[in-house]
């Protein structure tokens, strides 16, 4: 792949920009930055935004802008695109985690896979302040990373039928945390009792796109006083 | 809301019914999938048919098996698959508005022409609206007749605008031209897109030049399809938005094409995109169906969606 940004078709009514690569902190701040020009820019002409690693999905409507106008729109905003400052002020935000075999079923074979005690485990997963790098699969999920380079995993072979909300899960380089009931194939080494979306809630995703994150360890005592759930509920 | 009195009852339940407007926008960011008519041509019709506004929530009833009990004057329109439909067990056309009289039951049996009908009222369905949109995404628990996302279940009551019964509309049919032959979809028109270059050669024509067949296993998310694998040379890449349409094809070969209630972010490879029409011909096959795919510039399937929509904005 060469030549970053670039406009990627997306079919009727959508462009792709691609401004990066490889997943970076940096892209963030880029992305987020285009967002908002789109914003001001397409006006009542934007239908929908998706940013992700380091793509921005900009749909637009068709009735509204010619499929070309809508690319040299975005040609312009790129020309001149500045990064956002990323407040560093805002305060990161914690995770409590209740790592555990019983809700976190892969905790100890990914510590013996990766040749280190589950205590390590929580450590190194505990160290990092994460970045939310995109919302998606389903609401609320954030896509958090990086991990640090020795808890890198693999999916499972086969996805589980029922992850519980709130299971804490690695796949890859990236953490994320289960906000519904639903299927799944990260590895699931703990849970949260921080409800992660609720459509009654302002804001209602926990966690937004650009936020800073850290998990804590809690005990059990401490994960049911936050309100968590201790019991097993994933199913193969 | 105060307005708002029942206009109908279920009485029984099909495998999948629901409530779908033209889908929940500016929430993609928050992982909140898209949703929506599945076909958009026929939801459009059907609200066309009892003079409601562009935009205005149907019911999606898929393969039929619907039973509704009309509980007050209603004028409805019928528009997209041809479930069989009858009134108090005489068939009804597809395609037209009629009345139903309190206590009159309007049931759906089996798809005799393509899979998913559409049902609006005059004046509307009222429902609560959820992050901007009516239509119900049972996955989230999003939208729908009770805002919980559900599908209609037996003894739900569904409720209607005041004008649900409005004598001064007149009866309408969709003009012919415009009703589908579901059975014989042709070609669905279909836009190349970013990654076509990493497919071999030989999965490209195959592509377009070979029968695809609609799996049993699809659904508003996505319909997968089968056919000869096809194979590309990045196994998977970062997950990036998703939209409508997008053709993805996983590492076994078999094309998934995402439909409304789609994962919003997604990483495999992506042949292209299917025009917004050929998605609502495609939602309109039942499984087994055999596809074709042709490929057409941006700007044709572009001016053609944009067509349609003007013929109801």
């Amino acid at each position: 792949m060469n030549g970053c940004p670039r406009i990627e078709n997306a079919g009727v009514g959508a462009w792709l920009v691609r401004l990066f690569d490889a997943i970076e902190d940096r892209n963030l701040p880029w992305i987020m930055a285009l967002s908002r020009r789109c914003e001001s820019a397409f006006g009542a002409a934007l239908v929908d935004l998706v940013p992700s690693y380091t793509t921005l999905l900009v749909q637009y409507d068709p009735v509204c802008m010619q499929p070309e106008q809508a690319r040299e729109r975005l040609i312009a905003l790129l020309a001149d695109l500045e990064p956002e400052d990323m407040d560093t002020n805002e305060p990161v935000k914690e995770l409590p985690v209740w790592y555990d075999p019983s809700v976190g079923p892969e905790l100890p074979s990914v510590a013996s896979d990766k040749h280190m005690t589950v205590a390590e485990l929580i450590d190194r997963h505990t160290a990092p302040v994460y970045r939310v790098f995109a919302l998606g699969f389903a609401p609320g999920f954030g896509f958090m990373g990086s991990v640090d380079p020795k808890l890198e995993t693999a999916r499972l072979a086969s996805p589980r039928k029922r992850v519980c909300p709130g299971s804490v899960a690695i796949a890859g380089t990236q953490t994320s945390a289960y906000p519904t009931m639903s299927p799944g194939g990260w590895n699931l080494i703990g849970r949260t009792p921080t409800v992660l979306f609720d459509r009654n809630r302002e804001p209602m995703s926990f966690l937004q796109v650009g936020d800073r994150v850290r998990m804590m360890p809690v005990s059990r005592e401490e994960f049911i006083r936050l309100g968590g759930d201790p019991s097993p509920q994933e199913e193969s | 809301m105060a307005t708002a009195r029942q206009g109908m009852e279920v009485i029984q339940a099909g495998p999948m019914a629901s409530v779908q407007d033209a889908g929940r926008y500016g929430v993609r960011r928050f992982g909140i999938t898209q949703g929506g008519a599945a076909d958009l041509h026929g939801w459009a019709w059907a609200n066309w048919l009892v003079g409601n506004p562009f935009g205005s929530a149907a019911l999606e009833i898929t393969f039929g098996g619907l039973k509704l009990k009309a509980t007050a004057e209603l004028v409805v329109g019928l528009a997209g698959a041809d479930l069989g439909a009858t009134v108090d067990g005489e068939p009804v056309a597809p395609w037209s508005a009629f009345r139903l009289g309190v206590g009159q039951v309007l049931a759906f049996q089996a798809p005799r022409d393509g899979l998913r009908a559409y049902l609006a009222v005059a004046g509307g369905f009222v429902v609560e609206r959820v992050l901007g949109s009516l239509s119900c995404v049972v996955r989230e628990g999003l939208g729908g007749h009770d805002g919980r996302g559900h599908a209609l279940a037996h003894g739900d009551s569904l409720f209607v605008g005041p004008d649900a019964g409005n004598a001064g509309i007149e009866p309408k049919t969709v003009p012919t031209d415009q009703r589908p032959d579901y059975a014989n979809p042709g070609s669905l028109d279909f836009v190349l897109g970013a990654q076509a270059g990493e497919f071999r050669g030989l999965s490209l024509f195959d592509f377009f030049n070979r029968d695809w067949i609609v799996d049993s296993r699809s659904d508003r998310m996505g319909i997968r399809l089968q056919g000869p694998g096809l194979s590309c040379a990045m196994p998977t890449m970062i997950s990036e938005g998703l939209a409508l349409g997008a053709v993805q094809v996983p590492p076994d070969g078999q094309p998934i094409v995402l439909l409304n209630d789609r994962q919003t972010i997604g990483g495999y490879p992506r042949l292209g995109t299917l025009s917004p029409l050929a998605c609502s011909r495609l939602a309109q096959c039942l499984p087994g169906s055999h596809i074709r795919f042709r490929p057409v510039p941006l700007t044709r399937a572009h001016n053609q969606y944009v067509r349609f929509l003007q013929q109801f904005r």
